[in-house]
């Protein structure tokens, strides 16, 4: 509590304290690769050819970043309002049944530009929907986000896999998804967007989500910063008592951001669902919920932090694939491990490296 | 400029501090020295930098050039262990207590001496029981702090600093929050204090406090130590006019009341607070536009919570409120701020302001619907600004900046940007709760103005405030409440004997 006071620069708070903890993550990171006796340096090598050495790998690092940028946002947009969803997941989860219910009914007769809008609509409501009983139980009844959103997570799997199998399950078939859709039910991959790279997307699933993910950054920016129910949602995420003074309502603000945290989870399963595999399958999110809290955190709760560190996720999950396909010893678990370390650094131990930095400032100019 | 402040050797001094945030130079080239074992006040303008003046000194800020000399050593204070290691204390303003501890664990923490409890705490008993003989500071170790008032919560701060032994005791508007009483218990605390050989420095803006309790005192203004005085030989006047720079009203004048009809009414109005517990019993009154009506009180008896019933923040249990002789039954603060109610909140740190915010951003805080700041759901953000520094301007706050965060302007500065907001807003009601509590002399003179510029503007004043003299010089109507209840009315030409019996529930 002596150096909090002090107030540090802009660039050093945004930029080089993050990066301090990420190279400190990754020299953490170095330490388990190196003792499991492989060598450090070859594998970060390897981490970062197999996430943006070629084309196909930055698809498959963008993809990913597409789903992250999504959890990330719905993430924070509840954040502002001082409320901490951690049922992203969940909700994403959720929201690919919407994504899917339009797709199935869509594809026969329409191309995907015109399922797309419906599209987005129907992911986003649904996630909503599932953020909703979350969302109305803290504010009528008080009952903790946090549990209640994490409850929920569980009783969406449950959901979800009742449903595939009982419900949608194609005839004669094992696999508990739903028939693949027809090309009016997918979304197109952005191969012209890396061909004006001069890159080739080869068979990565990088597909317009990414696009919409980002009119999403432009719209969580406008909302949280330049509309009036934003200012609402940051009053009542700052100072409790400023917004019951205010007369800012907080059964409404708490159960508007809900929903809109929800329905930015729903729209990840447009990018996994609609994107990537054409058909709704069980556990599709992946985890991405989750990540979506770390890239949160670490992306400050602002849409571009936000874009910058879901990338940075998306190059650890697509070259840690890499890496454990192309170094045997480093598992999959590994893999999630280093991803903790990140978390761990960029996250939980956000302040840790700051009181040397104040000192350091000071040293610098002049005591 | 290095008046030695006493005839003994100086604790304290500083020499040539020099600090900037950015373009606001808050302290120029300060040299102060204080002496041992004396009392030195500092006043000054809001914004004049004595708070940064004193957080250099306990390690929070760093000078950008100048050196710290205590007991005649120089030494460099990079936080506030290193101040704490110096031997200095400082009693914060917004007390730094856990709420749920005991007195006795508050003291200890981050001084708890070993791994194992128990030896520390059976020491530390000990101990609070040395400085309650030794200083008169009395406070029951086994109270949990939130069950305290204010003023023993205060108590508790500086035995905080004491145990940890500090022989410089830094005080900054430690009166603020505290009864008249509180106050004078406090003093008596310094005084013995001093006795004892430490060395205390007190920023107030009330002067009245700076004559009875300093030996020397220092004047800042914009960031400069402009004079340094024996008490004995100044007085209150000079002191004003040092500080402001020319000549001020000690009371506003005021001509005399014109009521108009009831525009706000309240029946048999009764609260409970967060425990239940009765805190206004049954309260009726009118405010008649054109008038001010005052609620005199020590403290803790119903008044914050009547405040914040009338304002539509807490629920009463029974009774009615009327505006314009229509009952608002439960009607939420946007819905009172609809009908024309303003309120100026007791306390601006939880409720008047968001204090991570900008200074625009809270210049619209709960007139945010407000179709001139922005049409539909959008924000005009360059609307706000602009009646953000329509508003600096016209109250003269510094630095004049829309853009820094409100935490970073200084307390009284921040209680203008309450008070702007919500008079400006052109109300035909207003509630006000302690409108100058931080406010230096110059401001309470023009805050005083404004409300009585409300008062014969036609609008219906309400004004809560534990400074008598504010009620005595505003009020035209003074109710004087007591453990919930108004306990009598009197005309502002009361006297403060008859005012204070009242208040302490001895009927007269
Ligand atoms: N962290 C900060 N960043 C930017 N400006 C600051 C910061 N802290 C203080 N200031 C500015 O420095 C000046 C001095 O502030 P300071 O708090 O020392 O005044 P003060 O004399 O204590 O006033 P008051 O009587 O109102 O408490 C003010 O203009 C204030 O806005
Ligand atoms: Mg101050």
């Amino acid at each position: 509590m002596s150096t909090a006071s002090v107030p540090l620069p802009a660039w050093i708070n945004y930029g080089v304290i993050p990066l301090l903890n990420l190279i400190l993550a990754f020299l953490f990171s170095g330490l388990v690769v190196w003792a499991i006796g492989e060598n450090p340096l070859e594998a970060l090598n390897f981490l970062i050819q197999g996430a943006l050495g070629r084309g196909d790998a930055i698809g498959f690092t963008l993809f990913y970043a597409t789903s992250f940028i999504f959890t990330g946002l719905s993430v924070a947009v509840a954040f502002h309002a001082g409320l901490f969803n951690i049922g992203s997941e969940g909700q994403a989860y959720v929201g690919g049944l919407g994504a899917a219910l339009v797709a199935l009914s869509l594809d026969h007769y329409v191309p995907w530009y015109v399922t797309m809008p419906f599209a987005v609509v129907g992911a986003a409501l649904f996630g909503a929907a599932w953020a909703f009983i979350p969302a109305w139980l803290q504010a009528k009844r008080g009952s903790h986000i946090v549990i209640t959103t994490i409850m929920f997570n569980f009783i969406g799997a449950a959901l979800m896999v009742y449903l595939l199998v009982n419900v949608f399950i194609v005839p004669g078939k094992m696999a508990p998804e739903t028939r693949t859709f027809l090309a009016g039910g997918q979304l197109p991959k952005l191969d012209w967007l890396m061909a004006l790279f001069g890159l080739k997307l080869g068979p990565a699933p990088f597909n317009v989500s990414f696009i919409i993910a980002l009119v999403m950054c432009y719209l969580v920016w406008l909302l949280i910063w330049r509309t009036k129910l934003g200012y609402e949602m940051r009053t009542l995420g700052i100072s409790p008592t400023a917004a019951v003074y205010a007369g800012i309502p907080y059964v409404r603000t708490v159960i508007i951001a809900m929903l809109i945290s929800g329905g930015l989870a729903g729209m990840m399963s447009l990018n996994a669902v609609m994107g990537a595999s054409a058909r709704l399958q069980v556990e599709f999110v992946a985890g991405a919920g989750f990540v979506g809290i770390a890239v949160s955190l670490m992306g400050r709760s602002h849409p571009v932090g936000i874009v910058l560190a879901a990338i940075l996720f998306g190059i650890l999950y697509q070259g840690g694939a890499d890496l454990s396909f192309e170094m045997p010893n480093i598992t999959r678990d590994m893999i999630v491990v280093i991803q903790g370390l990140v978390i761990f650094f960029a996250g939980a131990l956000e302040y840790m490296l700051r009181p040397a930095m104040v000192r350091l400032y000071q040293t610098a100019t002049g005591k | 400029m290095n008046l030695q402040s006493s005839a003994n050797e100086p604790a304290i001094e500083l020499v040539g501090i020099d600090k900037k945030f950015g373009t606001v130079h808050a302290n120029k080239n300060i040299n102060l020295s204080v002496g041992k074992g004396s009392i030195h006040g500092i006043i000054g303008e809001n914004g004049a930098g004595k708070s940064t003046l004193m957080s250099i000194l306990y390690g929070f800020y760093h000078a950008d050039e100048g050196e710290i000399r205590i007991q005649g050593r120089p030494v460099t204070i990079r936080d506030s262990q290193a101040a704490i290691a110096a031997g200095i204390g400082m009693v914060h303003q917004h007390f730094m207590l856990v709420e749920n501890f005991t007195v006795l664990e508050n003291v200890m923490l981050g001084a708890e001496g070993g791994q194992l409890l128990a030896k520390g705490v059976a020491g530390a008993r000990k101990e609070l029981k040395r400085l309650e003989t030794d200083y008169g500071l009395d406070v029951d170790p086994d109270a949990l702090i939130e069950e305290l008032p204010v003023g023993n919560q205060q108590r508790v701060e500086i035995l905080k600093a004491l145990y940890r032994g500090a022989d410089i005791l830094i005080l900054d508007e430690p009166t603020g929050v505290l009864t008249p009483a509180e106050a004078d218990h406090l003093f008596r605390i310094l005084q013995v204090l001093r006795d004892q050989g430490k060395t205390i420095i007190l920023i107030t803006h009330k002067l009245r406090e700076i004559m009875a309790i300093t030996d020397t005192v220092s004047v800042m203004r914009r960031g400069e130590m402009v004079a340094t005085r024996k008490t004995a030989e100044t007085t209150v006047t000079e002191l004003a006019e040092l500080m402001v720079g020319r000549r001020v009203l000690l009371r506003v004048e005021k001509g005399d009341a014109n009521p108009g009809p009831v525009l706000l009414s309240v029946k048999n109005l009764t609260v409970k607070d967060g425990r239940g517990v009765t805190m206004v019993d049954d309260v009726s009154f009118d405010v008649r536009a054109g008038e001010i009506v005052g609620i005199a009180g020590v403290a803790g008896n119903g008044q914050s919570e009547l405040l914040e019933a009338l304002a539509g923040i807490r629920k009463p249990v029974s009774g009615e409120i009327l505006i314009d002789g229509k009952p608002v039954g439960a009607a939420d603060p946007a819905a009172l701020r609809q009908l024309g109610l303003a309120h100026i909140p007791e306390d601006r740190h939880h409720m008047g302001l968001v204090l991570k915010f900008e200074e625009y951003e809270n210049s619209i805080l709960g007139y945010h619907h407000d179709p001139r700041y922005g049409r539909g759901s959008m924000l005009d953000l360059d609307a706000v600004r602009k009646s953000a520094e329509e508003q600096i301007e016209k109250y003269d706050i510094r630095p004049p900046n829309a853009r820094l965060k409100t935490a970073n302007f200084s307390g009284g500065n921040q209680q203008k940007i309450v008070v702007a907001r919500e008079i400006e807003r052109d109300p035909k009601m207003l509630l006000v709760g302690q409108p100058t509590r931080g406010v230096d002399i110059g401001a309470i003179e023009f805050i005083h103005r404004r409300i009585i510029e409300m008062r014969g503007a036609g609008k219906a004043v309400l004004l809560v405030s534990v400074e008598l003299d504010e009620i005595r010089s505003l009020s035209d109507r003074i109710l004087v409440m007591f453990a919930g209840k108004v306990v009598g009315e009197k005309t502002s030409d009361a006297d403060e004997q008859t005012l204070g019996l009242m208040m302490a529930g001895i009927a007269a």
